[in-house]
């Protein structure tokens, strides 16, 4: 009922379409990224989400949704542990050249000119008591300092030089604030994970504390992290209309694709319908961090195993061909993700996925897996994917945000090595065996 | 038949209250069931229950005041047990966590949702929160 509702709704907004008539039948008209902006700019640009998009090529094929449909939005939201910030914070009087700095007392990367900074999102304040009893508690780190510079707080500097002549000051504590520091931007390796594990503890006899959260002892939880049919790389399985240069959501702000994330790999194995059935794609971003909102980019704290950063990500997806079209329009039924067993397997590098489970069985409750029926927990946010894929279609029709063109592609399955394990190479001490 | 409802209520006994018998004396006098969810002394000496009251609604009213003008500190627990809807991401890393049906995701809006009256307050969603929405005030 709601399906067709929804449908008949976006079929009424869909009137401006360009497709062109010719004998009553309708003959495709490839879209381009200009025709798109051109008609964001003019304000009859037609958007859905990936959510919606998925009723909207159901109830009219790939074909028409392609023509009545210009962009589709996606989102996602959960801990993203590669992530981090550059700050430039001006220079002191008299100078000094940073060696060693902590924010609210995490330490900060300073190994490059004078008072350029790297705050690493994981990274944990000093004096953190880790997991020296364990589960540790891991309160504050490099992301609870990125929220707090977001939020517009006071943050403590402390800083330490060696001293030379052109920067003779060895040490300085001083409050910052965002808006006295010369550029402050989010800089993440690794984002937006095309798709990812689902965790279980099959071996362990307790519960077990990791960046998937807690998961419990004999098969007592299956904890996923992804928003399924929402999520930016699903949608565009292939990467053809995401790469560098791609204008996203990135933190509340607009940002942008700079490379590939860390460790993509396009080479995994995949569904019919090209999606991936693992880890696979992945994003590197950029941003503004004075354009970001708290709500989009939050420290959090993963019990018993460290700090990550819980961050907002969405991309816009131009729908150029019914090609387009279907891929926007998978479904969480579509959608299957690797379950692992963290309490060995996944630490040891040993055995084989115990099952692949679909996004629409998680999203139920429960799974089936090994003759159990194991409740699941998402650490991912549904609710805040569906907010941010909801926005940037609201910056689109406003005429706020408007689409890029990559400048290059990500690597395709073709150009990449893959995702390849350390080469170890023990080295052998003198005098050793 | 009087219609029966539980509440459940955070009880703060003063160390001159320790050694006397009013949980018992309470649930005699207003006619009530009770449960105990959690009980302790705390490093101030200070006695805390969490206790579910069961009976007819004004009963309970009438042995909460009354707990009160022995010197109890006495409040829904409710009012004790706090989700921040600000830092709640609806990230559902507490729901397999909870070991009572007090944190919930809506299958339909995967929002997370938060039933006191299913709460114990056992805590164990504090730490597993991972932006801290939880919070116990006791």
């Amino acid at each position: 009922m709601q399906r067709a509702a929804s449908s008949r709704a976006m079929l009424e907004r869909c009137e401006t379409s360009s497709a062109v008539q010719v004998d009553e039948r309708v003959i495709e008209v490839p879209k381009t990224y200009e025709e798109i902006n051109a008609k964001i700019g003019a304000g009859d640009v037609v958007v859905v989400t990936a959510e919606e998009m998925v009723d909207v090529v159901d109830d009219l094929g790939a074909e028409e949704a392609a023509e009545k449909i210009d962009v589709v939005t996606t989102g996602t939201f959960g801990p993203m542990c590669s992530s981090g910030a550059m700050i430039n914070v001006g220079h002191a009087t008299p100078r000094i050249r940073i060696s060693r700095a902590w924010l609210n007392d995490v330490p900060v990367g300073c190994g490059l000119a004078a008072v350029d900074l790297h705050i690493g999102a994981t990274e944990v304040a000093e004096g953190d008591p880790l997991n020296r009893e364990h589960p540790g508690l891991f309160e504050y780190g490099g992301a609870h300092v990125i929220e707090d510079l977001i939020a517009g707080k006071d943050v403590r500097l402390k800083a330490l030089s060696y001293g030379t002549d052109c920067y003779p000051r060895r040490e300085l504590d001083t409050w910052v604030n965002i808006a006295d520091l010369n550029e402050a931007y989010m800089l993440n390796p690794r984002n937006a994970y095309q798709n990812y594990n689902v965790a279980v503890n099959k071996f362990a006899d307790r519960d077990i504390y990791t960046y998937m959260g807690v998961v419990k002892r004999g098969l007592g939880s299956a904890n996923y992290c992804s928003a399924g049919q929402l999520s930016p790389l699903l949608n565009d399985p292939h990467y053809r209309t995401i790469g560098i240069g791609s204008r996203i959501f990135l933190g509340g702000a607009q940002g942008f694709v700079y490379w590939q994330g860390t460790q993509h790999d396009p080479t995994c194995e995949r569904t019919e319908g090209g999606v991936p059935t693992g880890g696979a794609g992945t994003l590197a971003t950029v941003g503004d961090l004075k354009q970001m909102d708290k709500r989009y980019a939050m420290g959090v704290s993963m019990y018993g195993y460290g700090v990550s950063l819980a961050l907002g990500i969405g991309t816009v997806i131009p729908i150029l061909d019914a090609e387009m079209a279907r891929f926007t329009a998978v479904s969480d039924a579509e959608i299957v993700a690797p379950v692992i067993d963290y309490s060995h397997n996944y630490g040891h590098n040993e055995g084989e996925p115990l099952a692949h489970v679909s996004y629409a069985e998680l999203k139920s409750g429960a799974i089936e897996l090994e003759g159990k029926t194991v409740p699941t927990t998402p650490l991912s946010s549904y609710v805040r994917a569906r907010e941010i894929a909801q926005k940037l279609k609201e910056w689109i029709e406003q005429g706020q945000f408007m689409l890029s063109e990559p400048v290059q592609a990500l690597p395709s399955a073709e150009e990449s090595a893959g995702f390849r394990p350390l080469k170890h190479r023990p080295v052998k001490q003198e005098g050793g065996e | 038949m009087a219609e029966k409802a539980e509440t459940r209520v955070v009880l703060h006994f003063p160390k001159a209250l320790l050694d006397k018998p009013l949980t018992s004396t309470v649930v005699r006098r207003f006619n009530l069931d009770f449960n105990i969810l959690r009980a302790d002394v705390g490093r101030d000496q200070e006695g805390l229950m969490v206790l579910g009251l069961v009976g007819a609604p004004e009963s309970i009213e009438g042995a909460i005041e009354w707990m009160r003008e022995q010197g109890v500190r006495a409040q829904p627990l409710e009012q004790d047990v706090l989700r921040d809807r600000d830092r709640c991401t609806d990230c559902g890393a507490c729901i397999v966590i909870c070991p009572t049906d007090a944190l919930v995701i809506d299958p339909q809006t995967g929002e997370v949702i938060f039933n006191a009256d299913e709460c114990v307050a056992c805590g164990i969603c504090v730490p597993v929160c991972p932006p801290r929405a939880m919070s116990i005030k006791f």
